[in-house]
């Protein structure tokens, strides 16, 4: 009778080794490696390296591998490990105008100096199944598909110029000067609302991407008023530096892909300043084109109260979103409810067949 | 100090991470009852199973602490053998499951039976920290509440409960108010152990990983389960005794036998049950 | 000589470079109900929560006399003060009673929070003080422990006041609280806050752009128009003689109806 709570140590044990059978699968086949992941599965990886706010395709490869390809489980792997990362400092802050773009488009300006430049995308393929990759393997080899040549690939070095510039010059477009405060860190401190940008973005960078996406969704159906354009959406390659003390000089540590998004929003002026657009800001790493644009939507839409906007959405609510975008926090409680709780259910139990006999004794 | 086996730190968090922690603590044990926010770290568990109790005694315990963990009072269930053997590992502390030898006890849902001692700590998983969520679902509003001593709104849901229920339907997780000042989630434990948190000997120290705060009961601390004077708190009694150590004064599990109904009651604690059954571990 | 309980002194609101009101002075006795009209857009429901607290003034000052006459400016007190007043000594009545009830919980509770708050712990007498506001406010016995939400709008309404009243504030903010209610509802709404307001020596600040519930009710009258008051007397004499354009236009509208 007491077998229900015994044996717990036996039964997580035996648990384990089940799951690390059904992670090799039939072991007939080749186990897969964690180049072909970062290779051939390159967008799951960047997605738990985004959300997981770890930059490491090696550990974020291995996380998807362990995780059996359940991306949530693999980003919650890579936010556990990272939290015991040792931290030597901050990065200098990165500038996008630099970067070596290998998409870039803009939904404002036909075209804008640098180019369009549409890159690798899935905008224009035509979602039927490719049943010739149900084929053999691809082999491997040396001969890589051939060197893509079209417009806009001649030089991929040359520098393109943040779109928003030409607004700014106008002054049509709000400025967003640095006020040379120190950022703070969530993941260092903790959070007290109302939540900075600074903070917001922290927050919205690493949020889950299904729920950022409900949310940009809903905001753009009527619950929240943001009505984006996509003035510049790029995605390419920057070198990241770091001034270790003992230097006093900048070192690149090496080159990450980022993802980044910018939406120009429609904003009428008051209080005797003259009308402005605002702008809402996303950043991914990788390549996380959905996670970057919806990024944007709902971090201009969190801009409603300072904006003096009618808040009347979920996605113009910080606490709502600060509180429920993480997928880590949102897995792991929705899924404690599978612990025992006899105790809690006892007291409830019990509580309810005494309130029961009350209410028969008193039709008696 | 690394631990060779693992590759982690002595109880997993760096030294950092763990001061962070205990400054946190000492300004919950200098506001008894009032929730500290700390930045609460990403744990191997998931959030909602322990990642706030973990960290708190992970922060706390040395190498010559006797740690026990309980869960639904039971030191076997899979949660609480989790944890313990997690502790085992990343930082080879003595384990035990007599409530009288631990220095430190982690718990989920249950206090111990047996009175606890002075120097020792209760470590408590916490779910939902805030008292008031129910019935204001804004944290600003909220932290404005306790500043204010406003709770108003708590005897609002006790008020409601009677006129519904004619009683205090709360059984679980019942609101205290401790050192007559703030009023506090004592975690969901079953209202039957709320009057052992009242001038306990022990330190009580609560973690809530997912929302990031930690509180803390000290010793000898006068604690108060929320009524009315015409409703005065009271708690739950079971007509039937344990079937295994025959204790009336435990809280009891229930446990069904068949699908004709036929249920017995046992203690939920577990150490406390083998103890007066006079054996090593409960019999099988 | 009686002082007055609120006085408000040049106040101003604006929004960003938008005026909400704009240089507001008056006097308000104990026991006179104020009436502020004027068309939506006017300023009248900016002023009542600058007035009541709920907003702070861009300038000049709002004080109000305890009942042992000592001032109080609500936006020099303390965020403690201020509410300890609001749910003591003042009340405010929304046009939509659910922002000033708990849907969700009995009309009990929500008679009793104020009390609760106040320090009330014996179940009984909270109850039994809930079901005589409930009488007074003409909502039968059997109603004390179902929700707002199963209530009549009407009804709603009625026990949003009893909600306010049972603390006996000597002030109440009121924005048109008969808004959005059947014509014989309003009636019989309207009926209620005058005998209440009179056997309680209730000091009263009414938002309506009504002027029917303005003359019913109220003893003196604001014109707002254009966040500034443009117009201001016995309500009788407002109404009949107007001598602003604007309120000879707001009563010609209403003659018209």
């Amino acid at each position: 009778m007491y077998v229900a709570v015994k044996g717990g140590a036996k039964a997580i044990e035996a648990a384990h080794r089940l799951m690390a059978k059904r992670r090799r699968g039939n072991p007939e086949l080749p186990g897969i490696s964690l180049d072909q992941i970062r290779e051939q599965l390159g967008l799951a990886v960047d997605r738990v390296m985004a959300e997981g706010s770890l930059y490491s395709p090696e550990l974020a490869a291995l996380a998807v591998k362990q995780a059996r390809g359940d991306l949530v489980e693999a980003i919650f792997l890579l936010r556990a490990a990272r939290a015991t990362f040792p931290r030597f400092g901050y990065c200098l802050p990165v500038d996008t105008g630099t970067m070596r773009v290998e998409r870039r488009i803009s939904a404002t300006w036909k075209d804008l100096p640098g180019g369009q430049l549409l890159g690798p995308t899935f905008d224009y393929t035509h979602r039927l199944l490719d049943y010739s990759l149900m084929e053999e393997k691809e082999p491997a080899g040396r001969d890589g598909p051939a060197e893509i040549k079209g417009p806009g690939m001649k030089s991929p070095e040359m520098k393109r110029p943040k779109a928003l510039k030409a607004l700014l010059g106008e002054g049509l477009m709000e400025a967003e000067e640095d006020d040379g405060r120190e950022p703070g860190d969530i993941t260092r401190q903790p959070v007290d609302f109302p939540v900075d940008r600074a903070g917001r973005l922290q927050n919205l960078a690493r949020s889950d991407e299904g729920f950022t996406l409900a949310l940009a969704y809903s905001t753009q159906r009527g619950f929240g008023s943001v009505h984006p354009f996509v003035a510049e959406l790029r995605q390419g390659t920057l070198s990241v530096e770091f001034t270790p003390e003992e230097l006093g000089f900048p070192v690149t540590l090496g080159e990450i892909d980022l993802t980044e998004c910018e939406t120009v929003n429609q904003f009428k002026g008051g209080g005797g300043q003259p009308p402005t657009f605002t702008r809402g800001y996303g950043l991914a790493f990788g390549h996380n084109e959905r996670k970057a644009l919806a990024m944007a939507i709902v971090d201009r839409a969190l801009r409603a109260e300072e904006l003096g906007e009618e808040i009347k959405g979920p996605a113009q609510n910080q606490e709502f979103v600060f509180s429920h975008s993480d997928n880590v926090e949102a897995a792991g409680f929705v899924s404690h409810i599978k612990l025992p709780h006899y105790v809690d259910f006892q007291a409830e139990l019990s509580m309810l067949r005494q309130m029961r006999k009350a209410a028969n004794d008193d039709q008696r | 100090m690394t631990s060779a086996e693992t590759g982690y730190n002595f109880a997993y968090l760096d030294e950092d991470s763990k001061r962070l922690i205990r400054r946190a603590l000492l300004k919950a044990v200098a506001v008894p009852g009032y929730q500290v926010p700390f930045a609460g770290r990403e744990m191997p568990m998931p959030y909602g199973w322990g990642t706030g109790g973990i960290q708190v005694t992970a922060a706390l315990i040395g190498p010559d602490d006797v740690l026990k963990v309980i869960d639904q009072g039971s030191d076997d269930t899979t949660n609480a053998v989790s944890i313990r053997a997690f502790f085992s590992k990343t930082a080879g502390v003595a384990t035990t499951t007599v409530t009288g030898e631990a220095s430190i006890i982690q718990t989920r849902h249950r206090i111990p039976e047996r009175p606890l001692k002075p120097g020792q700590i209760m470590v408590y998983q916490v779910p939902i920290p805030e008292p008031l969520r129910w019935l204001e679902p804004g944290e600003t509003e909220t932290r404005v509440l306790h500043a204010l001593g406003e709770y108003g709104l708590m005897y609002v849901k006790l008020y409601e409960d009677i006129s519904r229920h004619g009683r205090i339907a709360t059984s679980y997780d019942y609101p205290v108010e401790v050192f007559g000042r703030y009023i506090m989630s004592p975690s969901p434990i079953p209202r039957f152990d709320n009057p052992k948190l009242d001038r306990s000997p022990a330190l009580h120290l609560f973690g809530a990983g997912r929302e990031k705060r930690i509180y803390a009961v000290p010793p000898y601390s006068p604690v108060r389960s929320l009524d009315f004077e015409d409703y005065p708190f009271a708690v739950q009694r079971w007509p039937e005794v344990c079937a295994i150590c025959g204790a009336s004064d435990s809280y009891l599990d229930e446990v069904v036998l068949d699908d004709g109904g036929r249920r017995l009651f046992v203690c939920s604690d577990s150490d406390y049950c083998a103890g007066r059954a006079g054996k090593g571990s409960p019999p099988q | 000589m009686t002082r007055p309980i609120l006085s408000a002194r040049g106040v101003d609101k604006y929004y960003g470079g938008r005026v909400g009101c704009r240089g507001v002075s008056f006097d308000l006795y104990p026991g006179e109900i104020l009436g502020l009209v004027g068309e939506s857009g006017s300023g009248k429901t900016t002023l009542l929560n600058v007035l009541a607290g709920r907003l702070s003034p861009s300038g000049g000052r709002v004080l109000y006399r305890g009942p042992d006459g000592s001032e109080h400016d609500l936006q020099q007190l303390s965020e403690a003060g201020r509410r300890r007043l609001l749910r003591t000594e003042l009340g405010f009545v929304h046009q939509r009673a659910g922002d000033g009830l708990r849907p969700l919980v009995s009309a009990g509770a929500n008679i009793g929070e104020r009390l609760m708050a106040g320090g009330w712990r014996r179940y009984g007498r909270i109850r039994s003080e809930a079901a005589d506001w409930l009488a007074r406010v003409e909502i039968p016995a059997d109603r004390l422990d179902d929700r707002p939400a199963d209530y009549s709008g009407g009804m709603r309404q009625r026990l949003q006041i009893a909600r306010n009243l049972v603390t006996r504030p000597r002030l109440v903010f009121m924005d048109e609280p008969t808004g959005g209610l059947d014509v014989s509802v309003q009636a019989r709404l309207l009926d209620l806050i005058r005998h209440l307001a009179a056997r309680l020596d209730l000091a009263v600040v009414l938002v309506t752009h009504d002027l029917a519930v303005a003359r019913l009710l109220s003893q003196r009258l604001m014109v707002m128009k254009s966040g500034q008051v443009v117009e201001s007397g016995l309500t009788d004499q407002v109404l009949d003689d107007p001598q602003h354009p604007y309120s000879q236009l707001l009563v010609s509208a209403m003659l018209q109806v």
